[in-house]
C-alpha cells in the first residue's frame, strides 16, 4: 500500500478533526506604529528596495484615484483599483527576480509596476489606442507584458491557477533559476481550477508560489458564505504544501514570507501558498456600490490598517523618509498620471486590419475574406463606424 | 399591464414562480441579499428566505453540479450563471450532466426542474469575457432547451415557463436590453410556451429571422428596407432548442427569402442549422440564397465592437442584396 504520506498513529474511539485543530498563525512583523514587533526577524531590505517599494505604493495609488476619475468622466469604460492592497502585492512582488513569471488575477498592477511597467504603458492598454500591447481587445485593467514576465489577464476567474502551475514545471524541466507567482482572491479559490492548479502543483513539484489576496470580499459575497474552512491556507496544507498566513497589510511581513517561500520552492522545487489576510478598500470595481453589501464602519475600520501609511511610518522611523518627500512623490506621480491621460486619449485607436490578427498566427481565408466585407461595408457607411472609417 | 423594464420582469417572473411553487429556489453568485449584479434577484432573499434565495461560493462547476443534485431530487432549482461568459467552467455538468441526466438513467433520474438563467451578449463594451453569445454550444447538446427573449413581456412568459418546463432549460438574457428595453408587460402569471417562434410582423418580400437583443437590429434593418419599399417578415424565434421549423417554413414559403442574424461568429453558428434546415425544407419556393448576417470569425473585440456586430446597416445590405439576387 502506498500511503507512505499519512502517518500510522491509531486511535480507538472515533474522533473527528476540525478546522480549530489546524493552527494557524499569522505572521506580523510591522505595529501600526510603524515600529517592529520585539524579536521580528526582518525580511532583507536596505533603503533603496525600501524606496522602490514606497514609490510603487504611490504610483499605484495615485493611479487608483485619478483612473476612477477617469473612468467616472467617462473617459475610460471601467476600473478596479488595488487601495488597500498594496503590501500584498507589492510586498510579493518586491521579493522575487524580475526573470520569474507573475500570473496575476486583475487587482494586482502594482506588481506590474514595480517590473517597470510605464505610466504611458499602463494608459495606452487603458485607452485602447494604437500602442496597447493587446491591441486594444480587452477591456480596461487587463494588462500584460511579455517583456516583463506578466502574463495578460484574463477575466475567467481561477484559470490562472493552473497555469502557473504549468509555467512553473516548465521552469524546472528547462533547469531556469527561477520560480512563477499566482495571485488570486479568495472568491476564485471556489473555482474547480484552483484545487486543480494546487493538486497537481504539489504532487508534480512545480516551484510556484500561490499568493491568495483575501481580502474579505468577492463582489458583494463576503468570506463566511465564501468558505467554512480555516481560510484558504488550510488548503495549502490539505494538498501537501508549505503554506503560510500573512497580514496582507503588513509589508515587511508579506516581504519576508514571500522571500522565504521563493528560497524553498527554488531549493525544493516545491509550491507555497500564501494567504494574505487584507481588505479591500474601494469597490469592488467602477462597476460596483460597496454600500448596498456593507458598512461604513466597517470600511472606516479598515482605513486605520492602511498598509501604506503603516509602512510610511516605519520608514520615517528609520530615517529613510520625510514628510516633504512623500509630498512630492505625489505630486510628481499625479502630474504624471494626468499628462499621460491627455496624450493616451488622443492616440488612435489600433487599425482595423488588427481585428482579424491573433485569431491564428496567420488570418485563415475566411477572415481575410470577412475583414475584406467589412471594409467594403464601412465605407459604404462610413459614419456609423467613426473609430475606423477614415483609416481603411 | 404595467410598464417595466426587462429585469424587473424577471425578477417578477421569479417571485411569482417561488409564490407557487415551494420548492424553488434560486442562487448563485452575488444573487443573494446584493439581488445579483444586474439586480434580477433583487429582494427575492427578503421575501422567502436565506434558504430559499441564497450566494453559493464562486463556482460554476459548482452551482451547476449542485442544481443538477437539487433537481434530480425533486427540486426546482433556477441557477444564475453571472455571465455567460463564464458559463465554461460549468459546460461539463451541462452539456454531460443536466442534459443527459434522463437519457443515460431510462428515466430513473431527471433535472426537469432546472433551468438556468445567464446574461449573455455585446454592444456593452465589455470586450470578449463580457460580451459572448455560447447559445450554439448547447444546442447541439440533445437533452437542453435554449431561450432567448427579446424584451420585458417575453421574458416573463418565456422565463414562467423555462420554470415550470419538465426539462432542463438554458434562459439566455440580452445584457444589453436589461435596462435599455421597457415594455407592457401582463400582470399575474402567464406562460408563453417553449419551442414557438413568433410572428413579429406579417410581410410578403423576405423573411428576417433573429432572437434576443437582434430582435432590435433586424427591425431597424426592416424599417430601412420598407423605406425601400421592400417588405419584410419579421420573426422571433425564441426558442433555439427544439426550434420551431414549420413557422419559419411557413413564412419562407410564402415569402421566397430568408436572412438569418446571430450576434456570436459565423463559423458554426446556429444561423447555419437553419439555413441547412430551411433550405430542404423550403428549395424549391427559395429564389435567392439564404444569407446569414454574423459576428465575425474572432473572439469579441472591445475597441472594433461596432465593426464586429451584425448590426442594422449589415442586416440592411444583406435584405437588398438577397432582394436583388
Ligand atoms: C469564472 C468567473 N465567474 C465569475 C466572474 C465574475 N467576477 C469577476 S470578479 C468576481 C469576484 C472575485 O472575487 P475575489 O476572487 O475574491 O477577488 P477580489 O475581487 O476580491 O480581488 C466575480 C464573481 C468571473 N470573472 N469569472
Amino acid at each position: 500500500m502506498s500511503n507512505a504520506p499519512l502517518n500510522n498513529e491509531t486511535v480507538h474511539r472515533v474522533s473527528f478533526l476540525d478546522k480549530a485543530s489546524l493552527h494557524i498563525p499569522i505572521l506580523r512583523i510591522l505595529q501600526a506604529d510603524g515600529t517592529t514587533y520585539e524579536n521580528a526577524v526582518l525580511p532583507v531590505i536596505d533603503q533603496e528596495l525600501a524606496a522602490k517599494i514606497y514609490d510603487t505604493c504611490i504610483f499605484t495609488r495615485v493611479l487608483d484615484e485619478r483612473m476612477l476619475g477617469a473612468q467616472r468622466q467617462g473617459r475610460i469604460s471601467f476600473y478596479m483599483t488595488c487601495i488597500g492592497e498594496e503590501a500584498a502585492v507589492v510586498g510579493s512582488a518586491a521579493a522575487l527576480d524580475k526573470n520569474d513569471v507573475i500570473l496575476a488575477q486583475y487587482r494586482e498592477q502594482a506588481s506590474l509596476r514595480y517590473r517597470g511597467f510605464t505610466t504611458e504603458q499602463f494608459m495606452n492598454q487603458m485607452f485602447s489606442n494604437e500602442k496597447d500591447l493587446g491591441k486594444g481587445r480587452q477591456m480596461p485593467i487587463h494588462y500584460g507584458c511579455s517583456e516583463l514576465n506578466y502574463h495578460t489577464i484574463s477575466s475567467p476567474l481561477g484559470t490562472q491557477i493552473p497555469q502557473a502551475t504549468g509555467v512553473a514545471f516548465s521552469q524546472k524541466l528547462k533547469g531556469e533559476r527561477n520560480v512563477t507567482i499566482c495571485y488570486f482572491g479568495e472568491g476564485a479559490a471556489s473555482e474547480g481550477d484552483f484545487h486543480a492548479g494546487l493538486n497537481m502543483a504539489a504532487v508534480l513539484k512545480a516551484p510556484v508560489i500561490f499568493f491568495c489576496r483575501n481580502n474579505g470580499y468577492a463582489i458583494s459575497t463576503p468570506t463566511e458564505e465564501q468558505f467554512a474552512g480555516n481560510g484558504i491556507a488550510s488548503r495549502g496544507v490539505g494538498y501537501g504544501m508549505h503554506t503560510i498566513r500573512v497580514d496582507g497589510n503588513d509589508m515587511l511581513a508579506v516581504l519576508a514570507a514571500t522571500q522565504q517561500a521563493r528560497a524553498y520552492a527554488l531549493e525544493n522545487n516545491a509550491p507555497v501558498l500564501i494567504e494574505a489576510m487584507t481588505y479591500r478598500l474601494g469597490a469592488h470595481s467602477s462597476s460596483d456600490d460597496p454600500s448596498g453589501y456593507r458598512s461604513k464602519e466597517e470600511e472606516a475600520k479598515w482605513q486605520q490598517h492602511d498598509p501604506v501609511k503603516r509602512f510610511k511610518l516605519w520608514l520615517i522611523n528609520k530615517g529613510w523618509l520625510k514628510e516633504a518627500d512623500d509630498t512630492s512623490i505625489y505630486e510628481k506621480y499625479r502630474e504624471e498620471v494626468l499628462a499621460a491621460v491627455k496624450v493616451a486619449e488622443k492616440l488612435p485607436v489600433p487599425h482595423l486590419d488588427q481585428i482579424i490578427e491573433d485569431v491564428y498566427d496567420v488570418p485563415t481565408p475566411a477572415l481575410k475574406k470577412q475583414l475584406k466585407e467589412l471594409k467594403e461595408h464601412i465605407s459604404k457607411y462610413p459614419k456609423a463606424y467613426p473609430k475606423s472609417a477614415g483609416r481603411l | 399591464m404595467a410598464q417595466m423594464n426587462m429585469l424587473h420582469a424577471i425578477n417578477e417572473a421569479l417571485s411569482i414562480a417561488m409564490k407557487a411553487d415551494e420548492r424553488m429556489v434560486v442562487f448563485g453568485e452575488d444573487v443573494g441579499h446584493f439581488g445579483g449584479v444586474f439586480r434580477a434577484t433583487s429582494g427575492l432573499q427578503e421575501q422567502f428566505g436565506r434558504d430559499r434565495c441564497f450566494n453559493t461560493p464562486l463556482t460554476e462547476q459548482g452551482i451547476a453540479g449542485f442544481a443538477n443534485g437539487l433537481a434530480a431530487n425533486g427540486m426546482t432549482a433556477v441557477a444564475e450563471i453571472q455571465f455567460a461568459d463564464y458559463i465554461f467552467p460549468a459546460f461539463d455538468q451541462i452539456v454531460n450532466e443536466s442534459a443527459k441526466f434522463r437519457y443515460r438513467s431510462g428515466n430513473e433520474f431527471n433535472v426537469g426542474g432546472l433551468t438556468y438563467r445567464t446574461p449573455y451578449g455585446g454592444g456593452i463594451a465589455g470586450g470578449h469575457y463580457h460580451s459572448q453569445s455560447p447559445e450554439a454550444y448547447f444546442t447541439q447538446t440533445p437533452g437542453l432547451k435554449v431561450v432567448v427573449p427579446r424584451n420585458p413581456e417575453q421574458a416573463k412568459g418565456l422565463l414562467l415557463a423555462a420554470i415550470r418546463d419538465p426539462n432542463p432549460v438554458i434562459f439566455f438574457e440580452p445584457k444589453r436590453l436589461y435596462r435599455a428595453s421597457v415594455g407592457d408587460v401582463p400582470e399575474g402569471d402567464y406562460q408563453i410556451e417553449l419551442g414557438k417562434a413568433d410572428v413579429v410582423k406579417q410581410g410578403s418580400d423576405i423573411t428576417v429571422l433573429a432572437w434576443g437583443a437582434q430582435m432590435e437590429i433586424v427591425e431597424k434593418a426592416c424599417d430601412m428596407a420598407a423605406k425601400e419599399g421592400i417588405s419584410c417578415e419579421i420573426i422571433d424565434l425564441r426558442t433555439l432548442s427544439p426550434w420551431d421549423v414549420d413557422t419559419v417554413a411557413k413564412s419562407v414559403k410564402k415569402t421566397g427569402r430568408l436572412v438569418i442574424n446571430h450576434e456570436a461568429p459565423l463559423t458554426g453558428g446556429f444561423a447555419g442549422e437553419i439555413a441547412a434546415t430551411i433550405q430542404q425544407e423550403c428549395f424549391l419556393y427559395l429564389e435567392s440564397p439564404i444569407s446569414r448576417v454574423c459576428g465575425l470569425d474572432t473572439p469579441y473585440p472591445l475597441i472594433h465592437e461596432k465593426e464586429y456586430m451584425p448590426d442594422e446597416f449589415k442586416t440592411f445590405e444583406a435584405i437588398k442584396a438577397t432582394m436583388s439576387f
